[in-house]
């Protein structure tokens, strides 16, 4: 009893499903816009430059892989950053995820309160970095400093932290150790989303609260470790308004804390080595990618999936 | 031996021992509670202390002043021998080896003077004391915050133009972006959002230089275009993803139901989507601010005028200028934290949302 004919309902779906498509086109186009002009042009630019030396006033000038080169053979510096940096993320990591978890974890034992614990040690993660910089950068003051004036009242002659070549990085993870809210929170979501008949069946098998933890608590939670790892990783590689404001943008002393976005911003913006600059950058984009894609690897031995573990 | 069953015995240890669980995880919280506390009552300590006591070796969290009497327009500080009845007297000036010339003030402490008294002794400076009492000094905030010093009002005024055009810009753009991602149909929409998702894997270093340049090149250094107007193109590649996974949870029917009521794409957008995923908004626009108040690489590089700078990166300059006057830089410090901790305490939940969202869902 249809009236209109199949092929005109058929020209009205298919100009319907036209009109959504352009309305689709339409409401992404900013996005499209600001991808092409703000990134993938760039991008394009950033590795062209990257093969060149390039001062900005002059035109770049084509030098092949000599940038590259130069980083990995002749650029002390450039190895340097890279080690601090290396240094400082095999440091945070480890510690970050465990104080965040351990966090949590005492968070997850219906404790009253649970707001203001939460509030208190999520806090300083949103805090402007500058500022957080300058009052550790007190708080590490050798004489003065709160850190130092406790470990006298236990008879322990602080270190000289900042200043000192050997304790510069240490002090930094101290510091990044007081950013370990936002981890944390996100651990508390992971915990909170674990099924309490798990732990129900664990006590059955006579389980204690170590056991329970190690073998139902870390294998539920493993993605999530999983993801603060990568996001870690990440980030450790950008440490720089830190670094920037507690030496004044020098990396002292002895290149200690000469993290390897501070260095990449010296060569770009204090040198003007634009083309370094980016090659700096490329090697970064690199070595992020290559080490989210070695953890994305070995994540199958050790993440607990449970959907995998059904389908299989 | 014992008749009770074995099941209830079971239950009663396992509450006992849940509640020393809970015991011992209450002392950590509160130990770790007083550990993260500590960085903050040290700020807020040195922020109100005299210059003389900050440097002190010993820990003393209350802010001690040094007593002071005051001769015509000057002010000397009041230093006393030991003892019961103490001799109270003003030190005129420092001499070499450890020595102080005071002027004698008497067995009575006063506060002002008409004149100095005209004797005075030379006294070896472990043998009187500086007079000292409890005092919060609150003139380091407005000495702190006072021009040419930390110029609060101006950066403060750059900050929040920056924060509220970047913010508008980014939460029109990404709800837009988002809503046509999750909801509109059209060809190759799933391979660009894996693009859009692969560019929050890009250090923001790769694109750094292009873009001075690129700003530069246009007449944008020393303005706050380079910092703003990109916000307008949906740039935060982390944000459109969030959105999206709200905008996806509502059901389609709601758009059929009112596109058979004669509303038009935007319309559905606005009128019937958008309202229902105001707490998501309002995530995004938190974080944006947060964002933008806290930037710093940004202003760094593109505000070389003075008058230009923004909150964070005018601590930074205030802190080369007065690296010696710690009391004043951490009064600063306090003050540029202040609007985020009341913005944290007014709206946490949002926080915590967006911060589990890109954890779980991510």
């Amino acid at each position: 009893m249809s009236s209109s004919p199949p092929s005109a309902a058929g020209r009205r779906k298919w100009s319907l499903s036209r009109r959504e498509a352009i309305d689709g086109y339409i409401f992404i186009a900013p996005w499209i816009i600001g991808f092409l002009v703000f990134t993938l042009g760039p991008m394009l630019f950033s590795l062209y430059v990257s093969l060149c030396d390039w001062d900005m006033l002059n035109p770049p000038r084509f030098v092949g892989l000599d940038n590259y080169r130069q980083m990995f053979g002749h650029d002390f510096r450039f190895v340097k950053s890279l080690g601090v940096t290396m240094k400082y993320t095999a440091m945070s990591l480890p510690i970050g995820v465990i104080t965040s978890l351990s966090i949590a974890v005492l968070l997850n034992q219906r404790v009253k309160g649970l707001t203001f614990f939460r509030a208190i040690f999520y806090l300083p993660a949103i805090l402007p970095g500058v500022a957080v910089a300058m009052l550790w950068k007190w708080i590490f003051n050798p004489d003065s400093g709160i850190i130092n004036l406790i470990l006298a009242k236990f008879g322990i002659h602080g270190p000289q932290w900042l200043t000192s070549p050997e304790w510069a990085i240490p002090a930094f993870v101290i510091m990044s150790l007081w950013g370990a809210g936002a981890g944390m929170i996100i651990y508390l979501a992971g915990l909170q989303s674990v099924p309490t008949q798990l732990y129900e069946a664990a006590e059955l098998d006579g389980a204690a609260a170590w056991g329970k933890f190690v073998n139902v608590t870390l294998p539920m939670i493993s993605p999530t470790i999983f993801f603060n790892v990568v996001m870690g990783i990440i980030a450790s590689f950008q440490v720089f308004v830190s670094a920037f404001v507690i030496t004044g943008g020098a990396g002292s002393p002895a290149y200690s804390t000469l993290f390897y976005v501070l260095y990449l911003y010296q060569k770009a913006f204090q040198y003007f080595s634009m083309g370094y600059a980016c090659a700096m950058a490329w090697i970064l984009f690199l070595v992020i990618l290559a080490l989210t894609l070695v953890v994305f690897g070995t994540s199958k031995r050790w993440v607990y999936y449970e959907g995998e573990r059904a389908r299989g | 031996m014992s008749a009770a069953p074995a099941h209830g015995s079971l239950y009663a240890s396992r509450r006992r021992s849940e509640a020393r669980g809970r015991a011992v995880a209450y002392a950590l919280l509160l130990a770790g509670t007083a550990v993260f506390l500590i960085p903050f009552a040290f700020m807020l300590s040195t922020s109100l202390k005299d210059k003389d006591q900050i440097f002190s070796r010993n820990i003393e969290w209350i802010p001690r002043r040094q007593v002071v009497v005051k001769v015509g327009k000057s002010e000397y500080p009041v230093y006393r021998t030991s003892g019961d009845k103490p001799l109270y007297l003003a030190m005129l000036e420092r001499l070499p080896a450890g020595k102080l010339r005071l002027a004698v003030l008497g067995r009575e402490r006063p506060d002002t003077l008409p004149y100095l008294p005209a004797q005075t002794q030379t006294l070896s400076e472990d043998s009187v004391a500086p007079v000292k009492t409890w005092g919060a000094r609150w003139q380091n905030y407005t000495e702190a915050l006072t021009p040419p010093n930390f110029r609060f009002l101006l950066y403060l005024r750059n900050t929040l133009l920056i924060t509220f055009f970047a913010l508008v810009g980014q939460v029109a753009s990404c709800c837009l972006v988002a809503f046509g991602f999750a909801r509109l149909r059209f060809p190759g929409r799933n391979a660009l959002f894996i693009v859009l998702l692969s560019t929050m894997m890009l250090p923001a270093q790769v694109t750094m230089v292009p873009l001075f340049k690129i700003f530069v090149t246009l007449g944008w250094y020393d303005t706050f275009l380079p910092l703003t107007v990109p916000a307008f193109f949906a740039t935060s590649g982390f944000f459109v993803f969030l959105l999206r996974q709200y905008f996806m949870s509502i059901p389609l029917e709601m758009d059929e139901a009112a596109r058979i009521d004669g509303a038009s794409t935007a319309q559905v957008f606005g009128r019937v989507i958008l309202p229902q995923i105001k707490p998501a908004v309002a995530t995004v626009a938190i974080f944006s601010f947060m964002g933008h108040w806290n930037d710093f690489l940004g202003p760094l590089i593109y505000l070389g005028n003075p008058d230009l700078r923004t909150l964070a990166l005018g601590l930074y300059a205030f802190q080369g200028e007065h690296s010696v006057d710690v009391q004043l830089l951490m009064a600063a410090a306090t003050v540029v934290m202040l609007p985020l901790l009341a913005l944290f305490a007014a709206a946490q939940r949002y926080f915590i949302q967006g911060v589990v969202i890109s954890g779980v869902k991510g």
